[in-house]
């Protein structure tokens, strides 16, 4: 693996197979009585938040805790720091404390990318969501989730043929992003659905089929990925109403109706009922949103195990699905 | 500063043809053939270096007064003198903004007083660069800068209606209107090229359209009043179009392009080095071949810097907040050279009419833009076209470093520039 994860772009399909084996391994941990690994003891994780996010900050740092890192909460939100001199002064301040890994959240697109190039910081930085950039470790979950439900969470497996639907506001989202690129990496086809407002130009250069017909896809989706759609794009003339909007790209029990049995439904959260969602949809044992939450913590245990303790420069140990420590717990398997 | 002095250039390339000798009596070149003497005269080996006119640069960014950090008259004239120029347009954009006579007499004189290069200041348009009300264009023309090109640069004159007025009042004048074309509303918090690249960064788009709506509308605008307009830092490809088919009208209608046009693409956008943040944005490499062949063929009239100087802190930070701009006055020939010389699409006598006559005869200077021939003024730049380095922006006299070329190697290197006859920069070193 590199040195950091600030795109899904930087992992290979052996990465990303190796992240999710090694989730799988740590998730096994996580049902046990004592959920916690000495692997990072001694390693400081900072979760650098320029962008209020309850949900992944909290899931960062169950994930740290429980393989014995150090975590300090950094949050930037709120103080007056829109200036850019702040990341770089931040980063700086970190270096001084020794942080040896950055989970990064910012609002700008590229912000991990240029905390990891610009020579500010010697850690690793992990990209917790940048702008309308990407959100790696959401994909990473995703497909975790996702390799769970459809291929029974086999060790080694890809999602080679799955065909996973991706639907809504693409041209804003980090997730989409993420998850067309990692999906694809794993073998899966992928298509984005929404109105054509909300797809990007340069689209074509995608690894993925676009579609403004959500209907025609549905039957031959494995999987269909709802994204969140704020309301207040409608005011950027990006569709005319909530109603139009849930009634041509929502998807209601009718619709879920049309998809082939095994689908499932998946949700980055949090969902906005009544909008791209039905409370129907969205409370059916289809919907995996409760899984992805705790596909949370097992994948971003893996991703910082992985880079901080697996596989540094200068460590003899080779890397692997197994995690140390946890060998005590399960035995060793090859 | 009008000493009697006399230079000898011996050996010259005049324009890139045979060598040369050139005498400069004073302010103003005394003879130009071969085997000249020049009793007196401190004599410049020019050793096969090609002769141009001084450089004319329409579309600076001097930044005084208001932004001193960045740049100031001094060392941006500093600047344009090691570039090779011998006259530039200081844009409007200041704190104050160079919308009244007071203003804009105020950064001429600066220029008069910094010896390096005559500073044409440009007048605002509108009051404040608000696009409402006009400012007073006929007092900035009337005022001892005598102004005769008007922007909002750095805003769009968006509102049809203020620029179909500000291209008939110019008229009077024989003004002319430079437009930063860009139509606000299609650009809300544009940070770089819509496309392919923007659509995998998740960077919020540019498009090409934003720029060539304004120019359409503006072109059909001059021709039904009967004006000039001029457009700025032309981008795209779809622009070019414009302009050649408003050409083929025979509207009066002028364009310019940026070196980092004629040179780099959007995909350096990737690594979301704020060096490459600028507006117009960098387009693709499309664009860059369409606007190259538009300089060659002369739909493009000339190159502008767009010289943009912004403080270290502005530019290390990430992609979201750093400021648009890169500075251009120290590397303009050497962008020109690689990508319209060594290429063949332009020689050394169409570089002089794009950077120099064409843009000298746009904003009406006198003085400048003139043939290297007796009784004209000695406004010369002498240029080394087979030296190669990598560019150093530590080395610039500019006050700011913001050069997307540091560590590029690339041809040309200016020894020497005359104003007046009074050497400049003398060696690759200012005087
Ligand atoms: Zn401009």
């Amino acid at each position: 693996m590199k040195h950091h994860l600030v795109s899904a772009a930087d992992l290979t399909r052996d990465d990303a197979v190796l992240i999710l084996d090694t989730a799988e391994e740590l998730s096994r941990v996580a049902g046990r009585p004592i959920k916690k690994l000495p692997t990072l003891r001694g390693r400081t994780v900072v979760n650098l938040f320029f962008e209020d996010s309850t949900r992944t900050r909290i899931s960062f740092e169950a994930a740290a805790k429980r393989l014995s890192a150090d975590v300090i909460n950094f949050s930037a939100k709120g103080s007056s720091v829109s200036k850019g001199e702040s990341l770089k002064d931040t980063a700086l301040t970190l270096q001084a404390m020794g942080a040896d890994a950055v989970v990064i959240r910012h609002h700008d697109s590229g912000a991990p990318h240029r905390l990891a190039t610009s020579g500010w910081i010697g850690g690793h930085v992990v990209n917790a969501g940048d702008g309308t950039h990407e959100h790696p470790t959401q994909a990473l979950l995703d497909a975790f989730a996702l390799r769970r439900r459809l291929a029974d969470g086999a060790l080694g497996a890809d999602l080679a043929g799955r065909r996973v639907t991706i639907v809504g506001d693409i041209l804003h989202s980090r997730v989409a992003r993420s998850n067309v690129r990692l999906l694809t990496t794993l073998g899966a086809e992928v298509t984005v659905v929404a109105p054509p407002t909300l797809v990007p130009v340069g689209v074509e250069s995608w690894p993925c089929a676009v579609s403004y017909d959500l209907d025609a896809v549905l039957p031959d989706s494995d999987a269909v990925m709802m994204l969140r759609v704020q309301r207040e794009r409608m005011n950027a003339a990006y569709f005319p109403t909530e109603r139009e909007y849930a009634r041509r790209y929502g998807l209601d029990g009718e619709r879920m109706a049309r998809m082939p049995e095994h689908a499932v439904v998946m949700h980055p959260g949090p969902m906005n009922r009544g909008m791209e969602i039905t409370a129907e949809v969205a409370d059916s044992p289809r919907c995996t949103v409760v899984e992805q939450v705790s596909a949370g913590v097992d994948v971003r245990m893996a991703v910082l195990y992985l880079l901080l303790g697996g596989a540094g420069p200068g460590d003899e140990e080779p890397k692997g699905a197994t995690p140390r420590g946890a060998e005590a717990t399960r035995g060793n398997r090859a | 500063m009008s000493d009697t002095q006399r230079t000898l250039i011996r050996g010259a390339r005049l324009l890139g043809g045979p060598a040369t000798d050139v005498l400069v009596d004073g302010e103003t070149v005394a003879e130009v053939g071969t085997g000249l003497t020049g009793e007196g005269a401190t004599v410049v080996e020019a050793e096969g270096r090609v002769l141009l006119p001084g450089l004319v640069d329409l579309h600076t960014h001097l930044r005084e007064p208001g932004r001193e950090d960045s740049e100031t008259v001094l060392t941006g004239t500093r600047a344009a003198a090691s570039g090779g120029f011998t006259a530039v347009h200081a844009m409007a954009n200041t704190f104050p903004v160079a919308d009244t006579a007071g203003v804009v007499e105020q950064v001429w004189r600066l220029g008069r007083a910094s010896g390096y290069c005559d500073v044409q200041p440009v007048g605002a348009v509108t009051v404040g660069l608000g696009g409402r009300q006009l400012a007073e264009l006929g007092a900035m023309h009337e005022s001892a800068a005598g102004v005769v090109v008007f922007s909002d640069d750095g805003k769009c004159v968006d509102d049809a209606v203020i620029m179909r007025r500000a291209l008939e009042y110019v008229k009077a004048f024989d003004g002319v209107i430079a437009q930063h074309a860009q139509e606000p509303r299609l650009t809300e918090g544009a940070q770089m090229n819509e496309g392919v690249v923007s659509a995998e960064l998740g960077l919020t788009g540019w498009p090409a359209v934003a720029e060539e709506s304004i120019i359409a509308r503006d072109v059909l605008l001059a021709a039904h009043v009967g004006s000039r307009v001029h457009v700025c830092h032309l981008s795209t490809a779809g622009s070019v179009e414009l302009v050649r088919w408003a050409k083929s009208k025979g509207w009066r209608v002028t364009a310019e392009v940026t070196p980092h046009h004629l040179l780099l693409t959007d995909e350096l956008v990737r690594s979301y080095d704020p060096v490459y943040k600028v507006n117009p944005p960098l387009r693709t490499e499309q664009d860059v071949l369409a606007l190259r062949e538009a300089l060659a063929d002369g739909t493009i009239d000339c190159v502008a810097t767009d010289h943009a100087p912004h403080p270290h802190e502005d530019k290390d930070c990430e992609w979201g907040a750093a400021a648009m701009g890169m500075v251009g006055l120290e590397t303009a020939l050497s962008v020109v050279q690689h990508t319209m010389v060594d290429t063949g699409l332009l020689d050394w006598s169409q570089v002089a009419d794009r950077m120099s006559a064409r843009p000298a005869t746009i904003g009406r200077l006198p003085g400048h833009g003139r043939p290297v021939a007796p009784g004209e003024p000695a406004n010369l730049t002498l240029v080394d076209p087979d030296h190669r380095a990598p560019v150093e922006p530590g080395a610039f006299a500019s006050r700011s470093r913001n050069s997307p070329y540091r560590g590029l190697e690339l041809p040309g290197r200016v020894t020497d520039t005359w104003l007046r006859g009074r050497a400049t920069l003398r060696n690759g070193a200012l005087v």
